[in-house]
């Protein structure tokens, strides 16, 4: 077990600051602060709010996923950290912290995509990832489905949401809603008490749109669709029926996510799906992507929530397969890249 | 062994300093590139002076003011290299040190004031008396609305040569250098002066609008 190198993960690419430590495949520490409250009364991320916060979080967050794995920093064997995609800003910080620690402690720095490392977490609950796997990551920034041959090497991407992310989706939604920021957990807890009986529309579901975006998604059409439809009921002076908007929109998306999803499946011959941002804490999702994996016979990994929003571990476990498959380490000098393309799992 | 570094202004400037005299020192331009140059130059001049890491015994860093991005690159990597590193750390503000600085060079003779580029058309703005002992600021002001008995005088930095028609006397040096934030921060610690933590040095909010509300997608 020892003989396995211990990789420190940073990650800082939205408004958590996430600091984990991995040994191999065995997660020690996951350490997380957010400044998700700060930004509540702007109705979303504001960049510099999460910047300033993740210099006061970096130091203590390190210090707490030390003391939670029973490690010291001079047991450290690598450094991971996301160099985007991301909040330039905000990446910045983890870069530079990254930088600190490869500089002060002597130890190979690896900067990694976000995206990838939303793939890589996976082994840390579910052990070694098949591959090749198909992995849908769902939150407020990203929608994509990739094919992945090689989480360290060889990303694929399929599709990705061609206007708002699937979690933003669900934000604007909420707030037409009247509930609260983030909405992803209000909609999922108000769709608990609704049924389904409003048919929303399938974004990109259309014969000639799975043509052109066969795997892409928009939930942009959607998001105004539930608008009018709120609207139009106040405007009769009917009230809103929340839990059933809620249960409707939250079936709408996804329903999309899993049957591209499986449609990607089958069609590339991949027989393991990973669900993981912070949509895929979302019940619903988790039960229809079990429902229509166990029909189709493919494996449904989903590490648990915690694992699946923005976290540290995710990118020390990329990091850690990094390690183990020999990759090549960043340099010094590299940058934080805000716009990293998924292809592109580690730069330098 | 001290290593002092700061990344307030368009520059990465980064120095070892032995507690008698700086030993290396570098100041690279670039403007958005902070990140990229900071940890290499780090690593370059502790090279060239000859220091191992392990033989820091201090970190010293400028805490601005500054443009935020820039900044955080030299604070968080000055907070992470102290808790890394087991050793102190301590911030001075940047204007203090340039101050000191255009002190040493005979940049001056009478008070003075220091002024950096801001963005936004504004400066960063701090009063000295001849010794370079802070008066008044830092503050972040249009240059058009600084005490005209302030803006004639001697005025140090990047933020004067900017404005020159407000600042008739503007004088080098225009940016902070390593070497002279170390030896400030030298003389300082043996003058028993406490210096700061490594608070940042803001003095901007940040730019954000409180939501108003949903908007509807249909005439009312
Ligand atoms: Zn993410």
């Amino acid at each position: 077990m020892t003989d396995q190198p211990l990789v420190l993960g940073i990650e800082t690419s939205c408004d958590e600051t996430g600091v984990g430590l991995v040994r191999g495949t065995t997660l020690l520490a996951d350490a997380i602060a957010s400044s998700v409250e700060e930004h509540a009364r702007f109705g979303g991320v504001v960049p510099e709010v999460a910047s300033r916060a993740h210099l006061e979080a970096m130091v203590p967050t390190i210090h707490r996923a030390c003391e939670t794995a029973g490690v010291t920093l001079r047991d450290v064997d690598a450094i991971a950290v996301t160099a985007g995609p991301g909040l330039a800003g905000a990446l910045l910080v983890g870069v530079a912290a990254a930088k600190a620690l490869s500089l002060s402690l002597g130890v190979p720095i690896y900067g990694v995509n976000h995206l990838a490392a939303h793939v890589a977490v996976d082994q840390l609950q579910h052990g070694p990832l098949p591959e090749p796997t198909m992995a849908l990551l769902v939150s407020g920034g990203h929608s994509s489905l990739l094919l992945v041959p090689d989480v360290t090497n060889d990303v694929r991407p399929l599709g990705a949401t061609i206007d708002d992310a699937a979690g933003e989706a669900f934000d604007k939604v909420a707030r037409v809603l009247g509930l609260p920021f983030p909405g992803g957990p209000y909609i999922d807890r108000a769709a608990r008490d609704g049924s389904i009986v409003i048919d929303f529309p399938r974004g990109l579901t259309s014969r000639r749109d799975l043509e052109r975006h066969r795997f892409d998604f928009s939930f942009s059409g959607l998001k105004t669709a539930v608008a009018r439809w709120v609207e139009e009921r106040e405007a009769s002076g009917e009230p809103v029926p929340v839990a059933d908007v809620a249960a409707s929109f939250q079936e709408a998306v996804v329903d999309v996510l899993t049957r591209k999803a499986l449609l990607a499946c089958a069609e590339n011959g991949v027989e393991h799906l990973v669900v993981g941002g912070g949509v895929a804490a979302n019940s619903r999702l988790r039960a229809m992507a079990q429902e229509r994996c166990d029909a189709a016979g493919v494996e449904l990994r989903v590490p648990r929530p915690g694992l699946c929003t923005d976290n540290g571990a995710m990118v020390a476990a990329l990091g850690a397969e990094m390690v183990s498959r020999g990759r090549l380490p960043s340099t010094l000098s590299l940058p934080a890249d805000s716009s990293m393309p998924v292809t592109q799992v580690s730069a330098h | 062994m001290i290593l002092a570094f700061d990344t307030s202004s368009v520059a990465v400037t980064v120095a070892v300093h032995d507690g008698k005299a700086v030993l290396a020192e570098r100041t690279e331009l670039g403007a958005q590139a902070h990140g990229e140059l900071l940890a290499p130059m780090i690593a370059s001049v502790l090279g060239e002076a000859g220091v191992g890491v392990a033989a820091l015994t201090e970190i010293v860093v400028g805490v601005g003011p500054g443009p935020f991005t820039g900044l955080r690159v030299g604070l968080v990597t000055a907070r992470v290299m102290s808790a890394a590193l087991a050793i102190p750390v301590r911030g001075v503000c940047s204007l203090d040190a340039h101050a000191a600085q255009a002190v040493a060079e005979g940049a001056v003779s009478t008070p003075f004031a220091v002024a950096t580029d801001a963005r936004r058309k504004e400066v960063y703005l701090a009063t000295y008396d001849l010794t370079g002992a802070r008066i008044t600021g830092p503050t972040v002001v249009l240059p058009a609305g600084v005490d005209p008995a302030v803006a004639g005088g001697p005025v140090i930095g990047e933020g004067a040569a900017l404005y020159p028609a407000v600042f008739a006397d503007a004088r080098g040096p225009r940016l902070v250098s390593a070497g002279c934030l170390a030896t400030y921060a030298v003389a300082r610690i043996m003058a028993g002066d406490e210096l700061g933590d490594t608070t940042p040095m803001y003095l901007r909010r940040p730019d954000a609008v409180e939501s108003a509300g949903r908007k509807r997608v249909t005439q009312p």
